[in-house]
């Protein structure tokens, strides 16, 4: 079983490594915007899935997780490099904060999931507002030779974006993999699952919970740094709206909650589903704006209803493979 | 009164009679959650779906959103019912957040529904007498929003009524103050968890159509009046009915206050840094419901 697995695992990866030899620039955009929400999940999943504490306000973390390295490329001429650091300690501080205040007072449920909200549009709010970042006009990156490949300054072509995504999503689900296995992954399964018997075991839940969000931030805001350099572009009406926080948990209830899979297999759901039917209807000359997010929609509404364990956990079974 | 004290009493008379409207909106967030227990991230949602009702009405008909009030909010009753009947009640015994993201997917289906339906314009509702203003004194008071806010209250008037001098709404106010107990003396709790969806979503209905004399419409503006409608709610009190109304005119005035001092597109921020500091400080709200 386990044999099985590392087996379909390391195929997947070899095929994952070998796509950019076979694929033309829009196959390759799609695989990016793939792993990119595999990434996304996977932090997210963190502190849903593996601590029970539903946010639905990540944006948060992206957006600012973006904002600060495109404002020292802009401003300073300093590079992801350096400041990718910086936007992993700012965002880890916030969900630090929000944290701290939340489990301080023993916010739960729709309350904490609010306060996420909350905090979230008070950033987009407050960004839309900062003119040195360019406001709501949007803060724009030179896009200088795409031809030429810097990694430290994350400027090159889509294929080495790819590797970098291919590399922060593999790295993701090593973590993730690893926590699960640690202490820490069962002190939260532990406060998923009964939150007044784990703190009867003499768990800590303010100090796990807060590492959990620390982790998720830390993690989501270095897909808002990647986000930042691939598009070159940032406006805080999309980085920091909801529905980018609402995409981002799209792969994982998707593709099942809690497990280290799941979010992989949502997210590649999610992009053929949508991005394959709109890119079909868009070939036919149908450009219907909304309609990729009316089939994020639907598709979320008919997996929570339908498969509420997500998709991952049904196919693991058939493959004779553990969750 | 010297001008500027007269501007500013214009501005919060306008602000309460917002408000009204506002806490009617609210008024059926809060009578969701407190019997059904669901907590409805549709709501803003579901008042878009009955603005672009009352515009098309209007558009195609010819009728006054006063008119054409009735009808849409008939219909968002059984549209409400249904919702609850059929697709939300088998999450009722299913974890919170499986819940919370049902009613998300559900708003990111209508918002994308009405875009594809109606587009990006903008839409708002024509009507001559809506830039008449009543002159009391010094004082002017805008008459499409005296109208709006005497219908929300009169609608938030009649649902007390029903609450409490009918035999359905004493059992909904059973079923919200203990279900067990409810389910003990033999109330059948599906019907009145879809009642009260049925009223929640014909509050918000209600709201819509007088909004719409209010504002311009796009489809995008969902998640903004569901965030509203949680900040009055959770300034109110989550479940409570008075609440929503105290906490509906708290925020009206405040935001327009606030546009006094601070640029109006800046002006939600400070009602959501009232919702992170109400959240923390007082979750229950501030109205505190007696048991």
């Amino acid at each position: 079983m386990k044999q099985r697995a590392i087996l379909l695992l390391a195929g997947l990866g070899a095929g994952l490594l070998c796509l950019p030899l076979i694929s033309n620039d829009y196959v390759l955009s799609v695989a990016i915007l793939f792993l990119f929400f595999a990434y996304t999940g996977q932090a997210w999943n963190i502190l849903m899935g593996f601590a029970g504490q539903l946010s639905l306000g990540h944006s948060a973390y992206l957006g600012l997780g973006a904002y600060v390295a495109a404002a020292t490329y802009f401003h300073f001429g300093i590079g992801p490099w350096a400041s990718a650091w910086l936007s992993i300690t700012l965002c880890a501080a916030l969900a630090g904060a929000i944290g701290a205040l939340a489990f301080r007072y023993g916010l739960s449920g729709v309350h904490f999931t609010l306060l996420t909200i909350a905090v979230a549009e008070f950033m987009r709010i407050g960004f839309d507002h900062f003119a040195w970042l360019g406001a709501s006009g949007g803060l724009f990156l030179q896009v200088s030779r795409r031809d030429q490949i810097d990694l430290l300054n994350l400027r090159g072509t889509p294929i080495m974006f790819y590797y970098v995504i291919l590399t922060l999503a593999g790295g993701a689900l090593l973590l993730s993999a690893w926590l699960s296995h640690h202490r820490t992954g069962y002190y939260w399964l532990a406060i998923r699952e009964d939150e007044d018997a784990a703190q009867a075991l003499g768990i800590h839940l303010f100090r796990w919970k807060l590492l959990a969000m620390m982790v998720s931030a830390a993690m989501t805001s270095l897909g808002g740094v990647f986000l930042a350099f691939y598009y070159n572009n940032l406006f805080p009406e999309q980085v920091f709206h909801i529905s980018r926080s609402i995409e981002m948990i799209l792969g994982p209830i998707i593709g099942g909650i809690g497990t280290l899979f799941g979010p992989i297999v949502g997210a590649a759901v999610l992009v053929l589903l949508a991005d394959g039917s709109t890119e079909i209807l868009a070939a036919a000359g149908w450009d219907v704006p909304g309609l990729k997010q009316l089939i994020y929609g639907i598709t979320l509404f008919v997996a929570i209803t339908f498969l509420p364990q997500g998709v991952w956990p049904a196919i693991a079974r058939k493959l004779k493979v553990s969750k | 009164m010297s001008i500027d004290l007269i501007n500013l009493t214009n501005v919060i008379i306008s602000g309460v009679l917002t408000g009204l409207v506002y806490g009617l909106m609210a008024l059926g967030l809060s009578v969701i959650f407190g019997v059904a227990r669901v907590v409805n991230f549709a709501h803003g949602e579901i008042m878009t779906i009955a603005m672009y009702a009352a515009v098309a009405a209007f558009a195609v008909l010819h009728l006054d959103p006063f008119v054409a009030l009735l009808p849409i909010a008939a219909s968002f009753f059984v549209f409400g019912y249904f919702l609850q009947a059929t697709v939300i009640d088998r999450f009722i015994s299913r974890p919170q957040h499986s819940q919370f993201i049902l009613l998300l997917a559900l708003a990111v289906i209508i918002a994308n529904g009405l875009l594809i339906i109606f587009g990006a314009d903008a839409r708002h509702v024509q009507l001559d007498y809506l830039l008449d203003s009543i002159e009391v004194g010094s004082l002017l008071v805008d008459r499409g929003k005296l109208y709006a806010a005497l219908v929300a209250c009169g609608a938030s008037a009649s649902l007390f009524a029903f609450f409490y001098c009918t035999r359905t709404g004493t059992a909904i106010r059973a079923c919200a103050d203990n279900r067990a107990g409810a389910k003990v003396v033999g109330l059948n709790m599906k019907r009145l968890y879809s009642i009260a969806f049925g009223i929640g979503s014909s509050s918000a209905a209600t709201a819509g159509c007088m909004m719409i004399l209010l504002v311009d419409l796009t489809p995008g503006a969902g998640p903004s009046y569901t965030l509203l409608a949680f900040v009055i709610v959770i300034v109110g009190g989550l479940g409570s009915m008075s609440g929503a109304l105290t906490g509906g005119v708290l925020i009206g005035v405040s935001e327009a206050v606030a546009g006094l001092f601070i640029t109006p597109s800046a002006k939600s921020m400070a009602s959501f840094a009232l919702l992170i500091v109400a959240l923390i400080f007082r979750p229950r709200g501030l109205v505190v419901r007696r048991a």
